[in-house]
């Protein structure tokens, strides 16, 4: 007797001779099919030479289509050895759905797998190709920006003011509070940490030089950038996605509209006039910042300041932080429109190009931010 | 399984009684009620935006009701504890208008999540029973490892329809199923249908527009509008009524002539 579930025997097995006679009872349904099943697999373990199989399924009272199913696989593991297998007293209301799991074709899906060495190789090149398709993506983009451009600049009208104003609230004006908080934050740090330092070689006064160097040339652009590609770079792409998922895209190309010059154009523009004022606003934050912890925590007051932060920075420096923030946004906007792009049909894919727009805008930043170093440095500014 | 008389006697599924819900100020269900009988094809219509799918959602709880009863299977889904809910949410088994496959995972995964979070069972059967539900619906093992998104709106409904049978429910809540697909396809869709109804036993309530669904599966027709149920009952009952919204729906210029019954409706 091996079927049995808790105390109901769903499956009882007799045999004489080369015959086996099955008598299924019970509920063969869905909650009892585990069992069920291991009592089939031992089954068919156990008699491996009989003739002729009967399945006597009038006392089952109860048959879902796991259980139909479990009948089929024990009839065809039999029909297979070349038995004579029988199904008998089968109810009325199941023989339709017994008939229908018989029709059922069992092809192993195929299961893709290989070597773990070579897979690893695979996705390897697979990565190293993908990084270069996306930079040729950036490029073509930056191309189809300039194409747009110009056909814009030669019918002004079509250019989409409404949608610039729109992005620039979103992207610059929007963004004006927590770029400032953040900034002056960060002002403070810089000062603090400086002073803490410098004190010990009687130096503190050169804080005020640090921070005004730093924030002006590097920080204020970087960390505003690194923003901006976090809160609006993702936007972007999420917006292009769903509009891409949603066929939006296609229905605007059938209209006549170049994506490009309608969506991603004004976008782009957005940031690439919002960057350089929220740069402006966050290094003024942070020198802010600094200046206050320089009076609060060093001791230095607002005059000596001033008076030393003229001394220490001259108009190259604010000049070196503000020209790279255009061209700064532009990577953040072009890259985000390029992987919004790329989005396909799925939820997981929207969200896996909004990452990889959000980390390879803020690698590109920093990337561009030493490319300029070297620049400025070599130039002499 | 032919259509039992109507003569009110049979088992009575889901239980609706002087429902009522609403939006901000707008009532969209005014005290309405509605039964579905065991076993029962029930095509479910009304004008858009008349709230048919307000009134199964709020069946399913996806919707909250303002005021009313609702019984599934006996069991007061309002009055029940999580697990009474969750023994009746397994009985029942739901077509998203769009499908509501998850995108994330392949067809077969799609097909063996319920049961796999619901019953324990091996891999080999969870995969031989995948394939078995896809074939019930018309499809075959090739499209076992494709995503979502890889599948034709007809298919989408299909392996949709296969994934609200996973658990072999009792009641299958159906939204607008052949909506979007060709005459042909929506013909397969409703043949598909009333075979799986006549082999699983199903109760099926269908949410539907399609007039030839209606005319060639539906046992019952309920007809939404104005917030209430205006009338319930078969098609002769429905081609027979005076009301001026079932006459505009089911006499109108959409609805063909070769369906009224002896040509003598529509005259």
């Amino acid at each position: 007797m091996v079927g049995s579930v808790g105390d109901e025997i769903l499956l009882d097995d007799s045999v004489q001779g080369s015959n086996l006679a099955l008598v299924g009872a019970g509920a063969w349904i869905a909650i009892n099919a585990r069992g069920l099943e291991a009592s089939i697999q031992t089954l068919i373990a156990k008699y491996p030479s009989v003739k002729k199989v009967a399945i006597d399924m009038d006392h089952v009272e109860r048959l879902d289509t796991f259980g139909a199913w479990l009948l089929e696989r024990l009839v065809r593991a039999f029909k297979a050895r070349g038995c004579e297998t029988t199904v008998i007293g089968l109810k009325d209301d199941y023989k339709a759905l017994i008939d229908e799991l018989g029709n059922v074709k069992l092809e192993e899906p195929p299961r893709i797998g290989g070597q773990a060495f070579s897979y690893a190789l695979h996705s390897i090149g697979e990565n190293i190709a993908s990084v270069g398709n996306s930079f040729a993506a950036i490029v073509n983009m930056l191309g189809a920006l300039v194409v747009a451009w110009l056909r814009v600049a030669t019918r002004p009208r079509t250019f989409r003011m409404t949608s610039l104003v729109h992005q620039l609230d979103n992207v610059a004006w929007r963004a004006v509070p927590i770029i400032l908080l953040i900034t002056f934050l960060i002002g403070c740090i810089i000062a603090q940490q400086g002073l803490f330092h410098f004190r010990k070689f009687g130096a503190d006064v050169y804080v005020v030089d640090m921070v005004g160097i730093l924030v002006l040339r590097e920080l204020g652009v970087l960390i505003v950038c690194i923003m901006v590609a976090g809160r609006s770079g993702s936007a972007y792409t999420a917006e292009l996605g769903s509009m891409k998922m949603r066929e939006e895209i296609d229905a605007l190309r059938t209209m006549g509209f170049d994506p490009v010059e309608v969506l991603i154009l004004p976008r782009i523009l957005a940031l690439i006039i919002g960057v350089p004022i929220l740069t402006f606003l966050g290094s003024m934050a942070a020198l802010y910042g600094g200046g206050l912890v320089c009076w609060l925590y060093g001791g230095i007051d607002p005059d000596i300041f001033l008076s030393r932060l003229k001394e220490a920075i001259a108009l190259n420096t604010f000049e070196v932080g503000m020209i790279k923030a255009p061209f700064m946004a532009l990577v953040i906007g072009a890259v985000a429109c390029v992987e919004g792009l790329a989005v396909k049909g799925s939820a997981e894919s929207l969200g896996r190009q909004t990452t990889a727009s959000v980390v390879e805008s803020i690698f590109l930043v920093i990337v561009m931010d030493g490319i300029f170093a070297i620049f400025f440095a070599s130039i002499g500014m | 399984m032919a259509p039992a008389p109507m003569n009110g006697k049979r088992e009575v599924v889901i239980e609706a009684r002087d429902i009522v819900v609403g939006f901000g100020n707008h009532l969209v269900l005014d005290h309405t009620d509605l039964d579905v009988y065991r076993g029962e094809i029930l095509g479910f219509v009304g004008g858009s935006g008349a709230g048919k799918s307000v009134l199964m959602r709020t069946i399913i709880g996806l919707i909250p009701k303002r005021a009313g009863t609702i019984k599934v299977f006996g069991v007061d889904m309002g009055e029940a504890t999580d697990s009474e809910r969750r023994a009746v949410e397994r009985r029942w088994g739901v077509l998203f208008q769009q499908g509501a496959l998850f995108s994330s995972l392949t067809v077969m995964e799609n097909l063996q999540f319920p049961v796999r979070e619901y019953l324990n069972l091996s891999q080999r059967l969870l995969d031989e029973l995948a394939i078995a539900k896809l074939e019930m619906v018309g499809l075959d093992a090739s499209v076992c490892q494709k995503f979502p998104s890889e599948l034709s709106g007809g298919m989408t409904k299909r392996v949709a329809l296969a994934r609200a049978l996973a658990l072999d429910p009792e009641i299958v809540f159906l939204d607008e199923p052949t909506s979007g697909l060709d005459p042909i396809g929506a013909g397969d869709f409703d043949t598909l249908i009333a075979t799986l109804q006549r082999t699983l036993g199903l109760t099926v309530f269908m949410v539907t527009h399609d007039l030839d669904s209606l005319h060639t599966v539906c046992d019952r027709i309920a007809v939404l509008a104005e917030g209430k149920v205006i009338a319930a009952g078969t098609m002769e009952t429905m081609l027979a009524s005076e009301h001026p919204w079932l006459k505009s729906y089911f006499r109108g210029k959409r609805s063909r002539a070769g369906y009224q019954p002896q040509g003598k409706a529509a005259t």
